[in-house]
C-alpha cells in the first residue's frame, strides 16, 4: 500500500476511498507486517478509527476547508510529544512517561486533519544511525530485514517504506531524517534551522534539531512541512520570512558537486548511482559544476564536539527527580542522580554525555567547544561564498546503502555515515534526500539517496527542484 | 584519556559506571577525541576569533503568564516518582551528623 498523501486525498475527495477504509487498511498492514519490521513502539488504533470516522463524515458533507491533511494517517517519532500518549524517546529513562502537552507540530498537524496512527521506534534519544540503540529492540529495513533502516528516525522510515503509513514525521539533528530516507527509498526533508518549531520535541542538540517529514513524494514532504512550519511563540529560534534573504526558484539550476569530498570512503556503487543522477540533471537542462568545500568536508569533527556538548547539557534534566526513571536503590540525593541515569540510559547515550562533558570541561572547553563553534562560523561563511555561484549543492545522502544489523560495532565508523549530512545541521541550511537509484547487495536491491542542499530559507527551492526532478519520475513508474 | 579521567567525567555527568564501562569508554572516548581534534586546524587561521554560538540576536516577549492556573499541575504531579499531596518528595540532601 504505497500510496502518496496526494493519492489518498484524491480518493477521499472523489469518494472512491474514505479515511475509515484507509486507517482500517493501514492498521491491517501494521498487524501483518510490523511483527517482522518493528517500526512502531505504540499504535493508537481505537482513537485513529474514531478520528477517521469523523474525517469520513467531513468529506461526505464537504467540510474540508483549511484541512489539507484531513484523514491522513501518520506515524510520529516517539521523541515528539503527543498529549496523553507515551513519549519514550526509545529510552528506559522515559519508558512510562506520558506527555502532558502537544508539540507545536503535533497541534498543527492535528489542526490540519492528520490522524496519528502510532509512535515510531528510533535510536534512544535520537542518538544513532540505525535504530540499534533503541531500548526496545531494533527496527528492520523493509528492503532487507537483515539490514538496518537507518536512524535515528528508522521506525518512521521503515513504517512508510513498508506501507504501514503513507508518511511519517522524524527529527534530524545530524541526518536522522535524510539518512533513513536514503536507506529506505523515501523522501526525507531537513528544513532551515528555525523554520519549524522545536517546542515539544525532546531536545538533543538544540542548535541542530529540526523536525522533518518522511514521504513517498517531494510534494507530500512539502505539504507536511508547510503544515508544520512557521513562527511559534513557544520557540524563540523560529524564523520569519524576513530572517534570511529570499531564495528564488528558477527554471534551471546550477548544482555544485564537492568532488574532493567524494574521493574517499564512498561506496563505488553509490558513486555510480550519483554519476547517473548528475547525467539526468544535465540532460534536463541543469548545470553541474565542481566546487570546493574544504571546511564543510571536515564538519564531522566539529559536529562530534558541538552535538555531544549540547547532549550533555540537555540530558542533564533526566535526573530521576521530577519525571522518568527513578532508581529504587539510592540512599542519598547524589545516588538518585547517578543510579537513575546509570539504569535509565543506554550505552550510546552515556558515551555522548561523557564525551560532551569532556569537551565542555575546564581546560578543554577552549580547545574543543570553542574551536568547534569558530569552525562552524567559518563553515557558514564558506557556504555563503559557494552559494554565490551555485543554487544547490549535490552529494550522496550517505556513503553506503543500508548496512547489516550488528555490522557497525565501532562508534567512529558509525559516526562516519553522517559525513554528508551533519555539515547541513551545523550551518543551519535546508536539505532534502530522495532516491537516486539502487545498488545490489546479497541479491537484494537496496535504495540509495541523493542530497540537495540549499542556502538558508531555500526550502522552497528544494521542493521545486525535487518535484520536477524526482516526483516527475514517479508518475512514469 | 586515562581510567581516572573517565571516572571524573562520570562523576561530573552524574552517571554511575561499572568498571568494565569505565574501561570501554576510556578507549572509545580517547579515539573520538583524537578524531575531533582536527577542529583546531579548521579554526587555525582564526586563532583570535571569538566563538559564536549560532546567530546571535535577542528575542523578547511580554512577561505574561500564557497558561491557565492548574493547567498542567495534575498531569505533572502524576509523572513524579514520589509525591506527598501536591509536593515532590526527594531524598535527604544533608547527611545526619
Amino acid at each position: 500500500m504505497n500510496k502518496t498523501i496526494s493519492q489518498l486525498i484524491t480518493g477521499y475527495t472523489d469518494g472512491s476511498y474514505t479515511p475509515t477504509q484507509a486507517v482500517t487498511d493501514y492498521l491491517a498492514t501494521i498487524e501483518t507486517t510490523d511483527p517482522d519490521i518493528h517500526a512502531f513502539l505504540h499504535t493508537y488504533s481505537e482513537e485513529a478509527l474514531v478520528a477517521a470516522s469523523v474525517a469520513t463524515t467531513a468529506y461526505a458533507v464537504g467540510d474540508t476547508a483549511n484541512k489539507p491533511l484531513l484523514g491522513v494517517p501518520l506515524a510520529i517519532k516517539n521523541n515528539i510529544l503527543i498529549k496523553d500518549h507515551l513519549a519514550t524517546a526509545a529510552s528506559k529513562m522515559l519508558e512510562n512517561y506520558t506527555a502532558i502537552y502537544d508539540a507545536t507540530i503535533i497541534e498543527r498537524l492535528r489542526e490540519a486533519g492528520a490522524i496519528f496512527i502510532g509512535s515510531a521506534n528510533m535510536d534512544e534519544f535520537a542518538m544513532g544511525g540505525s535504530t540499534e540503540n533503541s531500548a526496545f529492540g531494533v527496527t528492520k529495513n523493509p528492503y532487507d530485514t537483515d539490514r538496518v533502516p537507518g536512524g535515528s528516525s528508522g521506525g518512521s522510515a521503515a513504517a512508510v517504506a513498508a506501507g504501514m503509513v503513507p508518511a511519517a514525521i522524524g527529527t534530524d539533528t545530524g541526518g536522522s531524517v535524510r539518512q533513513p530516507a536514503s536507506y529506505c527509498g523515501l523522501v526525507g526533508f531537513k528544513p532551515t534551522y528555525g523554520a519549524v518549531s522545536r517546542y515539544g520535541l525532546m531536545a538533543m542538540g538544540s542548535s541542530l534539531d529540526q523536525a522533518g517529514p518522511l514521504t513517498h513524494s517531494v510534494a507530500d514532504a512539502k505539504l507536511l512541512h508547510d503544515t508544520m512550519a512557521g513562527v511559534d511563540p513557544m520557540d524563540a529560534t523560529t524564523i520569519t520570512d524576513n530572517t534570511y534573504p529570499t531564495v528564488a526558484t528558477k527554471e534551471t539550476y546550477t548544482f555544485g558537486v564537492p568532488k574532493s569530498f567524494l574521493a574517499e570512503g564512498v561506496d563505488p556503487d553509490v558513486l555510480v548511482a550519483f554519476e547517473i543522477h548528475i547525467e539526468t540533471l544535465i540532460a534536463a537542462g541543469h548545470t553541474v559544476v565542481d566546487i570546493e568545500l574544504p571546511l564543510f568536508e571536515k564538519g564531522l569533527a566539529a559536529y562530534y564536539i558541538v552535538m555531544p556538548a549540547e547532549v550533555s547539557s540537555n540530558l542533564a534534566r533526566y535526573d530521576g527527580i521530577r519525571y522518568g526513571h527513578s532508581t529504587t536503590e539510592a540512599t542519598g540525593l547524589l545516588e538518585v542522580y547517578e543510579k537513575s541515569r546509570a539504569e535509565g540510559f543506554g550505552t550510546e547515550v552515556k558515551r555522548r554525555i561523557l564525551l560532551g562533558t569532556h569537551v565542555l570541561s575546564s581546560g578543554y572547553y577552549d580547545a574543543y567547544y570553542g574551536k568547534a563553534e569558530i569552525a562552524r562560523s567559518k563553515m557558514r561563511q564558506e557556504l555563503t561564498q559557494v552559494f554565490e555561484t551555485v543554487d544547490m549543492i549535490l552529494t550522496p545522502t550517505a556513503p553506503t546503502p543500508a548496512f547489516k544489523i550488528g555490522e557497525q560495532t565501532d562508534p567512529l565508523s558509525m559516526y562516519r555515515q553522517d559525513v554528508f549530512t551533519v555539515p547541513v545541521n551545523l550551518t543551519g541550511v535546508p536539505a532534502i534526500s530522495f532516491p537516486m537509484g539502487s545498488v545490489e547487495r546479497d541479491g537484494k536491491s537496496l535504495p540509495v539517496g541523493v542530497q540537495y542542499i540549499a542556502p538558508h530559507a531555500g526550502d522552497e527551492r528544494l521542493f521545486d527542484a525535487g518535484v520536477r526532478i524526482y516526483d516527475a519520475t514517479l508518475s512514469t513508474k | 584519556m586515562k581510567v581516572e579521567d573517565t571516572k571524573h567525567l562520570a562523576r561530573l555527568a552524574r552517571i554511575e559506571l561499572t568498571e568494565s564501562e569505565v574501561i570501554a569508554y576510556t578507549v572509545e572516548i580517547a579515539q573520538i577525541v583524537d578524531y575531533v581534534s582536527v577542529v583546531s586546524e579548521l579554526a587555525a587561521d582564526d586563532v583570535d576569533a571569538e566563538p559564536q554560538v549560532g546567530s546571535r540576536y535577542n528575542v523578547l516577549r511580554g512577561d505574561v503568564i500564557t497558561n491557565e492556573p492548574e493547567q498542567y499541575t495534575a498531569a505533572a504531579l502524576r509523572e513524579m516518582p514520589q509525591t506527598s499531596g501536591r509536593h515532590l518528595l526527594v531524598k535527604k540532601i544533608m547527611k545526619a551528623k
